[in-house]
């Protein structure tokens, strides 16, 4: 019997494909790998779970040097102007580390800034950002990524200053709050979405309150912006596409955690199938552990292909232009594969330790939860394929 | 198709000008989708028809030198010819066996008698090619070969069977791999490789009923057949490495295969473009939610299956397991196939119980065949499961069972 070639059978077909990587993403995804190789071993990871800010600081300080904090800011606002698409080797090596840190939410504030804010906002923070000051994204009002997302309103006041603004409600699991220098929320004003700027000394007193979250590697909080007062310039004037496009990119850094994290899952699997002897044989020679392990590879060779696709896309555009409906398919395809495909993997992960797997001191434990954060940030694997099939399908 | 310069332009408007003329009436039967469908002499002789006139207009052989039947011209424009007859969805040219295997392999090794003998045959479909590598009993493991192939004289005396033979039943030659040794140390090291003559006396086959209820193989079986000692292709012993050699051509014309398309593919487009005739509830299927779940989940896997094949030109992207994509290329896209194809037939509701040959199903029939037909893709060639041991123990290091 002969096999037709059926790779060749998809390989003209239509739409956009574009994947390249440059020779300067690769030396990133090099350096990056071996900096969170070296600086977060496993028994670092384990060492920070109990921790308030969950990273260590002179990690976070090293990473600012190496200049991640401005990989996609332009050069007049002090970044290194390589575009998203080098930020995604950089965010993949933190996840198969289990990294911390506040980078990611730090790269969606300068993102929030650079596509929606005035030439005098971004002038003001970028350069800041580059320089290791900390943003958060402040979006959730509910349960739900679908929302409109502005359920912190936003009027003007009557008295005092006649343009200022005062904000009232809460956003939830607002990542790493308790070390953000300032926040980017997402309010209700006048009916329309928008972004306002908020610093952290800004904030009544007592309006953190740190969540416990499942991910112990992680630090999210509610924030309540009650009572918190702005100037009219605190709002960024591009608000409503800077909010879509920055929920777009927070899937994609999202999904590239989650791809780096599904590496070390499989390892991890990989590594206990080849030493662990049931029955007289090592397990991973028994075909209902191998099978599925290797249906983990092919899913995350899948995810890893879609991320860099999408990264391929950003990096086409200019670095503020909005969001192009080929780069939002490709962002929320990412998404949906990359979540999915680390929730197979942890669950795999434990499955397959047996006894062992059930035990706090099982690494399997830390991506199995990472794999419940991931799904839901920025909007679970439904929710993407929800909007894909408008996008796909209408 | 950016990177035509301008001949290259002006050729592609010339096919694709010529494919839109030339197309085939509807013969009335359902196209096939690849070459191991052809199951009767009404299709074979369409096909044959076809695939000589596609050579005639030059568009078939264009890299092969003039001599044999080809055009002279560079690779690049067999490309172009096969890209805009893919494009176009002309029939499939159906010798695929000469043309992407024992052809090249002539040009590349064979004798100026040989060229001659065989290359204008190929192109033209005067003479059909089959290829006989598996066995009964034997699977895809090629190096338990048992069909002997024993000097004498001035042949060789071959007995045994081959299984899966596509178009045994019509094929002029075929490329027999046989064991000539059979005391070799390394079981490969007995093979040998032959253009064997089909017409020869002790030389049977017997058509193989397909699960389509359709013909195209058959098992080939060879009872003190003598063919001309001649016909071995290098030297004796050397078999298993001119197969190897010869898998390495079927990538297409870059690889020095004649051209033509050897397959009708089947995308996600063609799926939603049967979806979008159905109503479901009353209501467009498109519509409705768990259907556009399930399409758009085909479409995220049809997508990453696109872009595998660029990732592994980027090796910065493939070093955790370099040999990954390769090895499982196979396994994913068939399966992938295997799922969607069988999709197609849920989405189609009762219609999907019609088979080819009623007047009601959609599309012919299509979908029904060509679901069934699949899993010659997912057995042939190594089932899915072995795909999956070879995958899990030399890609990932698991240990063997």
């Amino acid at each position: 019997m002969t096999t037709a070639n059926m790779t060749a059978a998809l390989k003209e077909s239509p739409g956009n494909n574009a994947l390249t990587f440059s020779e300067e993403q690769a030396m990133l995804l090099d350096s990056a790998k071996s900096f969170c190789g070296d600086k977060s071993d496993i028994n670092a990871v384990r060492g920070l779970l109990k921790s308030d800010s969950g990273y260590n600081p002179n990690v976070w300080h090293e990473m600012v040097a190496l200049g991640w904090t401005g990989i996609a800011i332009p050069e007049q606002y002090g970044g290194f102007a390589m575009g998203l698409g080098s930020t995604v080797p950089v965010i993949e090596s933190m996840g198969r580390h289990l990294l911390g840190t506040a980078l990611i939410t730090s790269t969606l504030a300068a993102q929030a800034i650079l596509r929606g804010g005035s030439e005098a906002q971004r002038q003001q923070w970028l350069p800041k950002i580059v320089a290791g000051t900390v943003g958060s994204m402040a979006l959730l009002d509910n349960e739900d990524w679908g929302a409109k997302l502005c359920g912190v309103t936003a009027t003007f006041k009557g008295s005092g200053s006649p343009s200022e603004i005062a904000l009232s409600g809460k956003k939830l699991l607002v990542a790493d709050a308790t070390v953000a220098d300032f926040f980017i929320v997402s309010v209700d004003h006048n009916g329309n979405a928008a972004l306002a700027i908020v610093e952290a000394s800004q904030l009544a007193e007592g309006a953190i309150t740190a969540n416990t979250l499942i991910d112990e590697t992680k630090r999210a909080a509610t924030v309540d912006f009650s009572g918190v007062t702005l100037q009219p310039d605190a709002l960024l004037p591009h608000s409503e596409q800077a909010l879509k496009d920055v929920r777009l990119i927070g899937a994609l850094l999202t999904a590239a955690e989650a791809t780096g994290t599904s590496a070390a899952t499989l390892d991890c699997i990989v590594s206990y199938l080849t030493s662990r002897i049931q029955f007289g044989r090592l397990i991973g020679s028994y075909q209902s552990l191998k099978h599925p392990t290797v249906e983990i590879l092919l899913q995350m060779d899948s995810a890893r292909s879609l991320i860099y696709h999408a990264a391929t896309l950003f990096d086409k555009g200019l670095d503020e232009a909005p969001v192009e409906a080929d780069t939002e398919i490709a962002c929320r395809m990412a998404k949906a594969q990359a979540t999915e495909t680390l929730l197979f993997a942890g669950d795999r992960a434990v499955q397959f330790h047996g006894g062992m797997g059930f035990t706090y001191d099982c690494d399997a434990m830390l991506y199995i939860r990472r794999a419940q954060w991931a799904q839901h940030q920025y909007g679970d694997a439904q929710h993407h394929r929800l909007h894909l099939a408008k996008l796909l399908l209408d | 198709m950016s990177q035509d310069n301008p001949s290259q332009a002006e050729y592609r408007a010339q096919v694709a000008a010529w494919m839109q003329h030339n197309r085939p009436a509807d013969p009335g039967f359902l196209l096939p989708q690849t070459f191991m469908e052809v199951g009767s002499e009404r299709v074979l002789e369409f096909l044959r028809e076809w695939q000589h006139k596609v050579w005639s207009a030059g568009y078939l052989g264009a890299a092969w030198p003039k001599k044999y039947g080809g055009q002279g011209m560079t690779r690049d424009y067999q490309r172009i010819a096969d890209e805009e007859m893919k494009r176009l969805q002309v029939p499939i040219c159906f010798n695929v066996i000469g043309l992407g295997w024992a052809g090249p392999l002539i040009l590349d090794n064979g004798s100026d008698y040989e060229k001659d003998k065989y290359l204008k045959g190929i192109l033209n479909a005067d003479d059909i090619w089959c290829q006989g590598f598996s066995e009964p009993n034997h699977g895809s493991d090629l190096g338990s070969i048992q069909t002997r192939a024993e000097r004498d004289g001035d042949d060789y005396l071959i007995n045994g069977s081959k299984i899966w033979t596509t178009m045994g039943n019509y094929a002029k030659y075929m490329i027999l791999l046989a064991r000539t040794d059979a005391q070799a140390e390394r079981r490969y090291n007995g093979l040998s490789f032959f253009l064997a003559p089909m017409h020869r006396d002790g030389i049977t086959t017997q058509p193989i009923k397909k699960i389509t209820g359709e013909y195209g193989f058959t098992e080939t079986f060879f009872t003190d057949a003598r063919i001309p000692a001649s016909c071995i292709m290098g030297e004796e012993g050397q078999g298993w490495r001119i197969a190897m050699q010869t898998l390495q051509y079927e990538r297409g014309a870059e690889a020095g295969a004649a051209g033509g398309i050897s397959i009708l593919s089947i995308v996600m487009d063609d799926l939603l473009r049967m979806a979008a005739e159905i109503e479901r509830e009353g209501e467009p299927l498109l519509q409705d939610p768990v259907t556009r779940d399930n399409l758009v989940k085909f479409m995220i896997e049809e997508k990453a299956l696109q872009l595998a094949e660029k990732r592994t030109e980027i090796p910065a992207l493939c070093r955790d397991y370099p040999n990954a994509i390769a090895l499982s290329g196979k396994l994913r896209s068939t399966e992938f196939f295997r799922r969607m194809r069988q999709y197609a037939l849920t989405l189609q509701g009762a219609q999907g119980s019609l088979y080819v040959g009623d007047q009601d199903t959609i599309g012919g029939g299509f979908w029904q065949r060509a679901y069934l037909n699949n899993f010659s893709t997912t057995i042939g060639g190594g089932t899915s499961q072995v795909q999956a041991n070879i995958i899990g123990e030399h890609v990932l290091g698991l240990p063997k069972d």
